[in-house]
């Protein structure tokens, strides 16, 4: 598989089906390993970094599930390549920054992710549609199981998987869901949830952005901590955690429609009059309109085929993938801006109008209005 | 304000986060927010670097400041510029200052998660090979010689598999 491959076809967890994928954009499971008695990444000489590289990549590429697949020391790639991986989901920012001594594996379907001598010496990473924990789980336990018999893991019988940051220690598992919360964020109870989950030790946080603030209304939740729980205690307590975020979103939008459907109508007709027209459109905004329209198009109001269309808006519509296939070698911010609403305007445009019949405005239908 | 990495610029990006229901608040400098990927959408750097610098203060508690790893030649003061550690061996060399922060930082000290297979049989065997140095003891303390002579044999026969 070559790079263009990986451009012209995204992964699976953007255009698969998954439970819950309405709400549950995707699932995401990271190991980290490293190697016994080795220096750490970022405490290893680059000679040193190198050599591991070369006893770890075989090895790695050798795993049945990277059968066919991708594999490339980070020098070889362009910082705009290494930028799409970041869009893409496939590497993490950190790697990204990374050069000699580093390489990044990937399976041909795109669900399995290696990062070598990213901040430990191995970080798998399996991501799927939907709410798919325990499926990525078990993604990541094989290519685990292959590798455990071939690479000498750093391993403490009473710490576990020794790792970079004590905070990985143990498990070394970060598993984690990006969900859409728009109905949440309109009705002004995403804080209480971001609160209560945050109390058992489960983070929330937005996606995109800074802090508090979540552009298109996506946030990400996952565990904190990695040592003292098995895997499944882990993952089951996220599940858990998760199927109640995804009950209350959609009670939100029960309510939105029974009480203020009258706003949503505007909000959605906004969305869709907006990015149908805008010449220019800076990223936030674009993240927050799609979210609407992601809203409407699991409300009914859109055709099917919304869906993916606005969920691969969301990657297309970032600086990198905005970048790929222009000849000047870095667009301003104004002709990004410029260059995401031609994009946005194409694809809106094929979108019909919001069915509105799908959804009865109550008799007080303009209920409490919203200054906003 | 200052950055709470490099403690040398000034901070001009502000995080909060909540975990475990306490707010924690980080004050970076442009370089070093885009160093830790703070805005990353794969978004786990943001809680290691979060834990990672309440981590950095607490370990200087345990263990004398001259601490060095003789495996990779790591000491305090690098754990706490990086909040990283050096290699696997400075979780033994750095362990009393360690157990205090890795307290703080998780549900429990004991990993009960998964481990590789050899890993595993090879505990076991030694889990065994003890039990039967206490059946050893025991025949040879009740004169019962030939049990004593038999588990003598048994346990010679795990030492040998683990050591190859
Ligand atoms: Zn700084
Ligand atoms: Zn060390």
């Amino acid at each position: 598989m070559t790079f263009d491959d990986i451009v012209a076809h995204p992964g699976q967890w953007l255009r698969g089906d998954g439970p819950h994928d309405k709400i549950v954009v995707s699932s995401r499971i990271r190991f980290a390993r490293n190697l016994k008695d080795r220096p750490f990444p970022g405490w290893a000489k680059k000679a040193e970094r190198l050599k591991i590289l070369g006893e770890i990549q075989d090895h790695v590429a050798a795993i049945p599930a990277m059968d066919d697949g991708y594999t490339a020391p980070l020098q070889d790639l362009t910082a705009l390549q290494k930028q799409i991986l970041v869009e893409r989901h496939l590497v993490s920012r950190e790697h990204a920054s990374k050069s000699a001594g580093s390489a990044v594996v990937i399976s041909h379907d795109q669900q399995l992710s290696m990062m070598i001598n990213e901040e430990d010496h191995l970080r798998m990473q399996s991501l799927l549609p939907g709410l798919q924990l325990r499926e990525a789980y078990k993604i990541n336990n094989e290519a685990d199981l292959f590798l455990e018999d071939r690479v000498p893991y750093a391993f403490h019988p009473d710490l576990g998987y020794l790792t970079a940051c004590p905070t990985n220690v143990g498990t070394g598992l970060r598993a984690s869901a990006m969900v859409h919360l728009p109905a949440l964020v309109l009705a002004e109870q995403i804080n209480q949830i971001v609160n209560s989950v945050g109390k058992i030790g489960l983070a929330v946080r937005g996606l995109y952005g800074e802090g508090t603030e979540a552009l298109g209304n996506l946030f990400q939740v996952s565990n904190q901590t990695t040592l003292g729980e098995t895997e499944e205690e882990i993952i089951d307590r996220l599940v858990k955690v998760i199927e109640q975020v995804i009950e209350h979103e959609q009670n939100a939008r029960q309510t939105l429609l029974e009480r203020r459907a009258n706003m949503l109508l505007d909000q959605i007709g906004r969305a869709y009059g907006v990015l149908g027209h805008a010449r220019a459109i800076a990223s936030k905004e674009a993240l927050n309109l799609l979210s609407v329209m992601k809203l409407g198009a699991d409300l009914g109001l859109f055709p099917e085929s919304t869906q993916l269309a606005v969920d691969e808006l969301f990657m297309t519509t970032q600086p990198a993938h905005l970048q790929l296939g222009e000849k000047k070698e870095k667009l301003s911010p104004e002709e990004r801006d410029t260059l995401r609403a031609d994009l946005v305007r194409a694809k809106v445009k094929k979108i019909p109008e919001p069915d509105i019949a799908k959804v009865k405005p109550a008799a007080n239908g303009n209920g409490k209005k919203k200054d906003k | 304000m200052r950055c709470d990495v490099c403690q040398k610029n000034d901070a001009t990006v502000y995080l909060t986060q909540i975990v475990e229901g306490k707010m924690q608040k980080v004050n970076l400098c442009e370089h070093c927010a885009k160093e830790k990927g703070v805005s990353d959408p794969t978004g786990f750097a943001m809680a290691d670097l979060l834990l990672g610098l309440g981590a950095t203060q607490q370990i200087e508690h345990g263990g004398q400041p001259a601490q060095k790893c003789p495996v990779c030649g790591f000491t305090q003061i690098d754990f706490k510029k990086t909040g990283r550690l050096g290699c696997s061996a400075c979780y033994d060399t750095f362990a009393d200052g360690l157990a205090n922060l890795l307290k703080g930082m998780h549900k429990g000290l004991k990993h009960t998660g998964k481990m590789p297979a050899h890993l595993s049989r090879r505990y076991a065997m030694a889990d065994r090979v003890k039990s039967l140095e206490t059946d050893l003891q025991k025949a040879v303390k009740n004169e019962n010689y030939e049990d004593a002579a038999r588990l003598r044999d048994e346990i010679q026969k795990i030492e040998h598999e683990l050591q190859a």
